[in-house]
């Protein structure tokens, strides 16, 4: 390695600020490039621009750089956020306040705050010992996991900033009005026992000593894990994406999935239930669905369902919750999702 | 020094284990590697997030693989 290259590498440790400025002003000048070259690029070969194929291909190279760097920025601002809303800091804000209000923080957190799905049940846990309610709980692990800067990412980059926005709204929404009704229905009686047998803890904590280098390590970290995770799902869905784009025929999904079939809610959220794939692994079959006529509210819904009512992530919280809790979480959940969809079909 | 990682099974629970191992390895240093998956004990421990590491009885991470540069520091000292 050269000295240069050397000196380069330890940058983001040395002058993190400077770092973080250098690379945004990059990002963002590659990222207007991205049009032009890929019409440069589709120019460059042998192929007609208007036929489907050269449609298929300046879709595709121009939208997998531009989805990569999107997901790339992204992930890397919430990794660094992330390292400020810890688990500890999140319950530390929820203990001890009153639900509504809570229900909206609870939600609101459960998109900054890191999470896994392995991590559910410790959580779980860990928000009951410090005395954070059972219903603003609830409106974590919902959002949490839905509502996730990935999800949202891939919407904005392949459907605009119109249907990114409404889905953290009615992400949001169901989140935290399901988590308060769970509230409502006071069900503590049904956690199981060894869990409400565990002793208290505080809630306060120490936050420790956290620099903005350590910040951008943890947003190189997310970087690696998540990006290096959900590439190929992405290319997969963008390849089908410019697939559908260049040649399936208009309106092909709308007989079965348009707005006039008001049984496709329903079936849409039934269908997502048994189904877990992460964020990205969703996207090929939303942008498959909407290109071709499927409702949007439809789609949607089914892509909450299909994140938010995983069944591995039920099958976890088995060891803490007792079954009529699971199933009033998933029949709560469902319901919302049933609503936003069936709302969103009838407004737009 | 004694390294417990806690974790329930998960992708990000192995490699952070196969991490630790292997950064011991390279350095030459000693350690005791165990795995914590029963819940009632990583919950004991007051950990959030797995994956979670413990050295010497003492929570020293938890949440996501830890950065391969942390890992050299907590077997430097």
């Amino acid at each position: 390695m050269t000295a240069l290259t050397a000196s380069l590498a330890t940058l983001p440790k040395r002058q993190p600020l400077a770092f973080l400025i250098l690379a945004a002003a990059l990002w963002l000048g590659l990222y207007q490039l991205l049009l032009p070259l890929s019409e440069a690029a589709v120019a460059a070969l042998p192929i007609a621009r208007d036929s489907h194929l050269g449609g298929a291909l300046q879709f595709f190279i121009y939208d997998t750089p531009k989805v990569l760097m999107l997901l790339t920025g992204v992930v890397f601002v919430m990794g660094m956020v992330n390292s400020y809303f810890t688990p500890e800091r999140t319950r530390a804000l929820l203990a001890g306040r009153s639900e509504g209000v809570a229900n909206v923080m609870a939600a609101s957190l459960g998109i900054v705050t890191p999470f896994c799905s392995c991590s559910a049940v410790p959580l779980f846990i860990g928000f009951v010992q410090a005395g954070v309610p059972l219903g603003v709980t609830f409106s974590f692990l919902i959002s949490a996991p839905m509502v996730n800067e990935v999800a949202l990412t891939l919407l904005f980059g392949l459907f605009g900033w119109q249907v990114a926005l409404l889905y953290l709204g009615l992400g949001l929404s169901v989140a935290i009005v399901a988590g308060w009704t769970i509230g409502r229905l006071k069900m503590e009686a049904h956690l199981e026992d060894w869990v409400r047998d565990m002793p208290k803890t505080s809630a306060n904590f120490e936050a420790g000593e956290v620099t903005l280098a350590d910040r951008l390590d943890g947003g190189f970290a997310a970087v690696r894990q998540i990006v290096g995770k959900v590439w190929p799902y992405i290319l997969a869905g963008i390849a089908i994406g410019a697939g559908i784009h260049g040649y399936v025929p208009q309106d092909f999904m709308a007989s079965f999935m348009g707005k006039d079939a008001w049984w496709s809610v329903p079936l849409a959220v039934l269908m997502g239930v048994p189904m877990y794939t992460n964020a990205a692994g969703i996207i090929p079959i939303v942008q498959a669905l909407l290109a071709k006529g499927a409702a949007l509210g439809t789609v949607l819904a089914f892509m909450m369902s299909v994140i938010a009512l995983s069944l591995p992530e039920m099958i976890i919280l088995r060891k803490v919750l007792k079954l009529r809790l699971i199933a009033t979480f998933v029949g709560v959940v469902a319901s919302g999702i049933l609503i936003v969809g069936f709302v969103f079909n009838a407004v737009l | 020094m004694d390294i417990q990682v806690l974790g329930t099974g998960c992708a990000n629970c192995q490699a952070t284990l196969a991490l630790i191992d292997e950064v011991a390895q390279a350095k030459g240093v000693a350690i005791t590697l165990g795995k914590v998956e029963d819940l009632k004990q990583i919950i004991g421990y007051g950990v959030m997030s797995t994956p979670g590491v413990v050295i010497d009885g003492k929570v020293v991470h938890a949440g996501g693989v830890p950065s391969r540069d942390k890992v050299m520091r907590w077997l430097a000292s």
